[in-house]
C-alpha cells in the first residue's frame, strides 16, 4: 500500500490530508503534529482567543467526526526530528522511523527568539491562554515588533484595558504595507491609548521591561516579542532536502522526488510574480496544502504537478478597522490611494512595481469598491504567467 | 440525500474565495465582504465547487452537511 506521511498538523497539513482523500487516494496517511491538539486555527489566537470570545473548542478546524472520515493515523504531540530523502524515512522523537512513498512538509514557522528572560510570544494555543491570563485591565504591556501580529496584539490588549506600549525598529507600524496604511494604523492605535514608539532600538529587554538606545527605561508587567518568525526546517538539516529560508520548492511545490512542501515553511517559485516566495498567510496554507497534495499524487502516478499560481490574501482586524490585502507588496514603496480617503477612515491603496499592479489593500473598504481592483491584481498576475511572444 | 451548506458567519474573514470557486452558490455583503449563501441546498452540479469552497475557506467557516 502506498504510504504518505504529512509532517505538520495545522492548516496546511490538514488541507493536504483532505485533498489526498478528495482526490481518491486510498493508501495510508500518517499525520504527525507536534502539538497535543487536533488541528486548530491560528489567526484567531491574536483576536477572539485573546478577548475570550472563543474557547479552544471553537478554534478547532475540524470536528472529531470530520477527522475520522479522513481515515488517517494522527500522531499528535509527536515531533519529527529528522528525515532522510534518499531512504524515504522520517524519524520521530523517541527514535521511531516512519517509511514513506510520499512526504508532505508542513511544519510552519516558529517565533524568532529574542534575547531576554521571560519574554512571551504568540504562536500556539498555550501561548494565547498564557497571554490572556496576563492581559488584565491596568497591566502594563510592552509589545516589541509592529507587524500584523504585534499590532493585532496591541489592539487586543488595549481593548482589554491594558496600558500598551508598542515598540518597533521600523519607521512606522505595518511598515511594509506602505505609508498611508502605516499612518492610519498608528493614529488608530494612538486614539485607543496605545503608546507607539517607532524607529526605536531596544538595547535590553526582559520580562520586567525594555531599555531603549536613548537610555529610556520602560517598566512592564508583561513583555511580548512579536519580532517575526523562522521556518521550522531545523529537523531537515542533512536530510538531502534543499533548504534556503524554508524548504526550497519548484513551481509545483515539489522539493525532491517524493517530497512536497506547503504553507509557511515552503519557499516556492510563484509564477504569478515570477520569483521565489514564502507566504506566511493563513489562506496560502490551505491552498498550497491542497496543491502540494495534488502534485505529490501526480508524481506518485509517474507524472508531474501543475505550477502553484498564487495571489496571496491576508486580513487583519484591529479595533473597528478591517484591513484586507490581495496580492503582494514586494517591498515596493510605490503606493497610491486609489479610492476613498484617510480622513474618512475608508480607502484603498494600490502597490505597484514597475507600473504593474501587484497588490491592493482595502481599509474598511466596501466590496463594490475593492472587487474591481482585486480582479485587476488577479488579471495582472495571470498576464505574467502567459507565454511570451 | 440532500446536501446543506452551513456558514458560521462570525468566522468569515471576507476572503471571497467561496465566491470565486462557486459563484452561483455564494456572494458577499457589500459593506464588509462577509459571505452570503445564495442557496443553502445547492444543486448537484454545483457540489464540486461547494466542496472546494469548504476546503479553501481560510477561516473554516463553511461546512457541507448531508442530511
Amino acid at each position: 500500500m502506498t504510504r504518505i506521511v504529512i509532517v505538520g498538523a495545522a492548516a496546511a497539513g490538514l488541507a493536504a490530508t483532505e485533498e489526498l482523500r478528495r482526490s481518491g487516494f486510498d493508501g495510508a496517511i500518517t499525520l504527525v503534529g507536534e502539538e497535543p491538539h487536533a488541528p486548530y486555527d491560528r489567526p484567531p489566537l491574536s483576536k477572539q482567543a485573546l478577548d475570550g470570545s472563543w474557547d479552544a473548542a471553537r478554534l478547532r478546524l475540524r470536528s472529531d467526526s470530520d477527522l475520522a472520515v479522513l481515515n488517517a493515523t494522527f500522531l499528535s504531540g509527536r515531533r519529527a526530528v529528522a528525515a532522510d530523502a534518499a531512504h524515504r524515512t522520517v524519524t520521530l522523537d523517541g527514535g521511531e522511523e516512519l517509511a514513506y512513498d510520499g512526504l508532505v512538509i508542513a511544519t510552519g514557522v516558529k517565533p524568532l527568539r529574542v534575547d531576554g528572560d521571560g519574554l512571551l510570544t504568540l504562536r500556539t494555543l498555550e501561548d494565547a491562554e498564557r497571554l490572556r491570563s496576563r492581559l488584565q485591565p491596568g497591566a502594563r504591556v510592552i509589545i516589541v515588533g509592529a507587524g500584523f501580529l504585534g499590532t493585532e496584539l496591541a489592539a487586543a490588549a488595549a481593548t482589554r484595558g491594558c496600558k500598551v506600549t508598542l515598540l518597533d525598529s521600523c519607521n512606522s507600524l505595518l511598515a511594509r504595507l506602505g505609508s498611508p496604511i502605516s499612518r492610519h494604523v498608528a493614529s488608530l492605535h494612538a486614539a485607543h491609548g496605545v503608546d507607539v514608539h517607532s524607529r526605536v532600538r531596544v538595547t535590553h529587554v526582559d520580562a520586567a521591561g525594555a531599555e531603549l538606545a536613548d537610555g529610556e527605561y520602560l517598566a512592564a508587567d508583561v513583555v511580548v516579542a512579536c519580532t517575526g518568525s523562522v521556518a521550522t526546517t531545523w529537523w531537515l538539516e542533512g536530510s538531502g532536502i534543499p533548504l534556503d529560508d524554508g524548504v526550497l520548492c519548484a513551481a509545483d511545490c515539489s522539493a525532491t522526488p517524493g517530497i512536497v512542501a506547503a504553507g509557511d515553511v515552503a519557499r516556492w517559485f510563484n509564477p504569478a510574480y515570477g520569483r521565489l516566495m514564502r507566504v506566511e498567510h493563513r489562506t496560502n496554507a490551505t491552498q498550497q496544502g491542497a496543491h502540494a497534495a495534488r502534485t505529490l499524487l501526480a508524481e506518485l502516478d509517474g507524472g508531474r504537478g501543475d505550477a502553484y499560481f498564487s495571489v496571496p490574501y491576508a486580513w487583519s482586524h484591529q479595533f473597528d478597522t478591517r484591513i484586507q490585502l490581495h496580492g503582494v507588496v514586494l517591498d515596493s514603496d510605490d503606493t497610491e490611494i486609489v479610492a476613498g480617503s484617510e480622513a474618512d477612515g475608508s480607502f484603498i491603496v494600490a502597490h505597484r512595481e514597475q507600473d504593474r499592479l501587484v497588490g491592493i489593500i482595502g481599509v474598511n473598504a466596501a466590496l463594490r469598491d475593492l472587487r474591481p481592483w482585486q480582479q485587476q491584481v488577479y488579471a495582472e498576475a495571470a498576464l505574467l504567467t502567459a507565454p511570451v511572444g | 440525500m440532500t446536501a446543506r451548506i452551513e456558514l458560521d458567519e462570525p468566522r468569515c474573514v471576507a476572503s471571497g474565495l467561496c465566491v470565486m470557486v462557486a459563484p452561483d452558490v455564494f456572494d458577499q455583503r457589500n459593506d464588509d465582504g462577509i459571505a452570503i449563501v445564495l442557496s443553502e441546498e445547492p444543486a448537484d452540479e454545483t457540489l464540486a465547487g461547494v466542496r472546494e469552497a469548504v476546503t479553501l475557506c481560510p477561516a473554516a467557516a463553511l461546512r457541507l452537511v448531508t442530511v
